[in-house]
């Protein structure tokens, strides 16, 4: 774990995972929680990276695998595979992910624009590359990205 | 002493919104020849109420309506004056302007003043008998400077009463001392109020020219004009207190005003927070203040308290407490709450579940403990769950008792005699289904009161009795609901409504039976009365009502017989959280059915199964085709089975139409408690929400009724 000046104005704390050979960073405020894949039950006729619904303690959970949607990394389901739990736009979301790495707080001196060029993420979804000494994290703005029309998770007419 | 009172706003809206409701149901169901004194009197407590709570809390324009309300009430319940017909409309519509402010209030806005003052107007003309002038609320009291309020009471003899000029000539006499209002000037015993500079002999003298001294008698009101007026409230500024005995009432009053603010503590809750000219109106509040009803009437209040006395010894006597509104006691809970407790139980039930199936594994013998207390655990649970799902229940009597009104003010303004009955109000249903159910149910009531029941002289001529019947009831039958709205009216037309379909291009088989014509009328725009009402008949509705009833869940039928009267039976599932289901199974996922649209399952023969065109299939069952669905090539799942002879076929009904839906296998009948997809995700099309199975899985719902809709594209 890094430790950063936590109390500094301006800092951020981050959750990293990664995705492929890439390494992601999103708001640790967004999350509400990590846990295992497991039993999910698929919707019919629904994008592949929509791998279906859960039951987490009683309220149905819609689960995305970002492996799938952009096309990274190893799909594969056991029972190293991590499911990120997000509390975004008001919904609880699940996103299947490679792994996640650790939290950490980025100073806005660490933080760079995004360059306009492709990463698997839109870049209009980006918020700037992070640098942790040799690493390079993408920060994701994860609530516009998964209430984005993009992820089909909710009606048209909100998004 | 400043405090915020808008924490207390809430409970003051919702408690005034209870007693406009009481209140409205109260006057609606009054007998006019012969009203119930103590319907009056819980009528008169609950406008006293808000004039109390209004004033509280400083929504004056509430304050003055109540109060205006409040005098009539007053001395109806004095039995001073007649309940009439026209009354009840005054009061009703004194409740409507009540209700506007209190929503205006609440949501901020305005209140059209001009409405406000007509009512006013409309209650103070009432208030003080016929002949009295009509008053702008906005007037001030117009007895401040005026001296005194004498109250007359005058017995003409025989002679005097044949010749009502000489009467006439008296008031014109009277008139020209000051001003006069008639407080009753029907009754055998005039009585009028006069409020004039000049002295009692005046008065006298003019009497003496017609009348002997036994017949009159002139008494000066009390302190009342000279003192208590100035009330910055104007609760009793110009009260028509007329008779002697009320001096007593208002005397008490004014003796109250004047008390520095009496024990706090006799108080409601407020009293602690109030300013102290807001005290004031509490007190005079306690004569009928909602709080107190039970207190009040013997004991402590009486010891503690001598100052009241003499509110206590005016003639309107201690006030009973209704045994409606007193009797039970209840608490206010959030909704959000009470949906919580419901989830965290459906959690329960869950894990209750997943448990008693890992327990159905181990030996028995070893065991026999634990499972005993997994029976046990399972009844508790079951138990908790009903009574938890209880709370949201709800007497239909919640909608029901809006109709008398309706059926009241509809059959007046179409000129019919209509009765309304009410059957099984206190059958229960989901709050959340009470408050969808009002619209499409008055919207049917309308429908029969418009278009069903005849006018009298028809129904005389068709040898029914002038007065039509409406019939309203709810009855639990199985796990649903039925409602019905039934009327001894004209019945549907079978000709018209085929002519009428002719007419919009729907197209109809000829031998079309007597239930499809009904269902005709659900058409969009369809139409078969003559005239376009105001109230209903331009074809907008019936179709709204079909289709809300079917968000619900639930369905819609009619029978009907010309001449006899038509019926509408509205079938609803008991809540919407909770829905009886049947699992199936098609290749690795399970899906739940809707109990209610399961008609009946079958396995068919191979010979059943025909092509159509080559690509759909039916099914022949009874002499019926039945389109067949295979589920698992809509939801692109592999079946463990692909021919319908090996699997099994259920047979579904939902919008008047029949399919077959081919699954693998039928797995088993639950309860399942319905947990929305949207609040996370979106809509899925086929699909109408999802449960956690015992195991902790997810299954899907189906959505029959799109089920069918793809059956037919």
């Amino acid at each position: 774990m890094q430790e950063e000046q936590t109390s500094s104005g301006g800092s951020q704390e981050l959750l990293t995972f990664t995705l492929g050979g890439e390494e992601y960073g999103i708001d640790i405020l967004k999350v509400q929680e990590i846990r295992g894949y497991d039993a999910v039950t698929a919707i019919a006729n629904t994008p592949g990276f929509i791998k279906g619904v859960i039951n987490l303690r009683g309220i149905i959970v819609p689960i995305v695998d970002m492996r799938i949607k952009f096309h990274l990394g190893k799909v594969e389901y056991d029972q190293f595979t991590v499911v990120i739990i997000l509390n975004v736009a008001k919904r609880v979301v699940g996103m299947v992910v490679d792994g996640v790495s650790d939290v950490i707080t980025l100073t806005p001196e660490q933080i760079r624009p995004a360059p306009e060029f492709g990463s698997a993420i839109d870049t209009q979804y980006v918020m700037g590359l992070g640098t942790v000494d040799e690493r390079m994290l993408i920060l994701v703005d994860i609530e516009k990205l998964m209430s984005s029309q993009d992820m089909q998770l909710v009606e048209a007419a909100l998004a | 002493m400043t405090i915020d009172m808008s924490q207390f706003y809430q409970v003051f809206f919702d408690e005034t919104a209870e007693h406009l409701a009481s209140m409205e149901s109260l006057l609606v169901g009054m007998d006019i020849n012969d009203p119930n004194l103590d319907d009056l009197n819980a009528i008169f407590r609950a406008a006293h109420s808000i004039k109390g709570g209004s004033g509280t809390f400083g929504f004056t324009d509430m304050t003055e309506v109540t109060h205006v309300l409040e005098n009539l009430l007053d001395r109806l319940r004095k039995e001073e004056l007649v309940l009439r017909d026209e009354m009840v409309d005054a009061f009703l519509q004194a409740g409507d302007i009540l209700k506007l402010q209190l929503e205006a209030h609440q949501n901020g806005g305005e209140v059209d003043h001009q409405l406000v003052e007509d009512v006013c107007a409309r209650l103070k003309l009432l208030a003080g008998g016929e002949t009295a002038v009509v008053e702008k609320t906005a007037e001030p009291a117009t007895t401040q400077n005026t001296g005194h309020i004498y109250t007359i009471t005058y017995t003409p003899d025989a002679d005097t009463s044949s010749r009502p000029e000489r009467l006439d000539a008296l008031y014109a006499e009277l008139g020209n001392l000051g001003r006069l209002e008639m407080v009753d000037g029907e009754a055998p015993v005039k009585c009028m109020r006069l409020s004039t500079t000049a002295g009692e002999n005046e008065i006298k003298e003019i009497f003496s020219f017609i009348a002997a001294p036994e017949q009159f008698t002139v008494s000066p009101e009390g302190a009342d004009a000279l003192t208590g007026n100035d009330d910055s409230y104007g609760f009793f500024s110009d009260e028509p207190a007329t008779v002697a005995v009320t001096d007593d009432t208002d005397a008490g009053y004014g003796f109250f005003t004047d008390v520095t603010p009496p024990d706090k503590d006799e108080d409601d809750g407020y009293g602690f927070f109030a300013p102290v000219e807001e005290i004031r109106s509490q007190v005079e509040n306690q004569q009928g203040y909602g709080f107190f009803e039970e207190i009040k009437a013997p004991g402590p209040a009486d010891i503690s308290k001598p100052a009241s006395s003499p509110v206590k010894s005016t003639p309107t006597g201690p006030i009973k407490a209704t045994p409606a509104s007193g009797g039970d006691s209840s608490i206010r809970v959030s909704i959000e709450k009470v949906d919580q407790l419901i989830n965290l139980v459906g959690e329960l039930v869950i894990t209750q579940a997943m448990l008693a199936q890992t327990a159905s594994e181990v030996d028995p013998v070893i065991y026999e403990k634990l499972l005993n207390g997994m029976g046990q655990l399972e009844r508790n649970t079951r138990d908790l769950q009903e009574s938890v799902m209880s709370i949201r229940m709800m007497p239909i009597s919640f909608v029901f008792s809006r109709f008398p009104r309706v059926v009241r003010e509809l059959a007046g303004k179409l000129n019919k005699q209509v009765e309304l009955k009410t059957v099984g109000e206190g059958t229960e249903l989901d709050k959340g289904l009470i408050e969808k159910l009002a619209d499409p149910l008055t919207h049917l009531v309308r429908n029969s009161l418009d278009h069903g029941i005849e006018r009298p002289e028809q129904r005389i001529a068709g040898g029914k009795n002038a007065k039509g019947t409406i019939t309203l009831s709810a009855a639990h039958q199985g796990g649903n609901i039925v409602i019905e709205v039934g009327d001894d009216g004209a019945g549907l037309n079978r000709d018209k409504i085929l002519s009428k379909a002719t007419e919009k291009g729907i197209p109809v088989a000829d031998n079309i039976p007597d239930q499809d014509v009904w269902q005709l009328i659900f058409a969009p725009g369809f139409s078969t009365a003559d005239v376009v009402t105001d109230v209903s008949g331009r074809g907008v509705g019936m179709d709204v009502v079909k289709r809300n009833i079917h968000e619900m869940g639930g369905r819609i039928d009619i029978s009907s017989a010309l001449g006899v009267g038509t019926r509408m039976t509205i079938r609803l599932p008991l809540t919407l959280a909770i829905l009886d289901g049947m699992s199936i199974g098609v290749g690795q996922e399970v899906y739940i059915l809707p109990l209610a649209f399961i008609v009946e399952s079958l396995q068919p023969a191979q010979g059943d199964i025909k092509t159509v065109a080559g690509e759909g299939r039916v099914v022949h069952v009874r002499g019926e085709y039945l389109p067949l669905i295979a589920l698992h090539e809509i939801f692109n799942i592999t079946p463990k089975v692909s021919e319908p002879e090996n699997g099994i076929l259920v047979l579904l009904e939902a919008e008047g139409k029949k399919i077959a839906l081919f699954v693998d296998e039928l797995l088993g009948q639950h309860q399942v408690v319905i947990k929305s997809m949207e609040s996370n995700y979106r809509r899925v099309p086929g699909v109408s929400g999802a449960t956690i199975m015992g195991d902790g899985k997810v299954a899907l719902i189906l959505d029959i009724g799109a089920l069918v809709h793809i059956a037919q594209s």
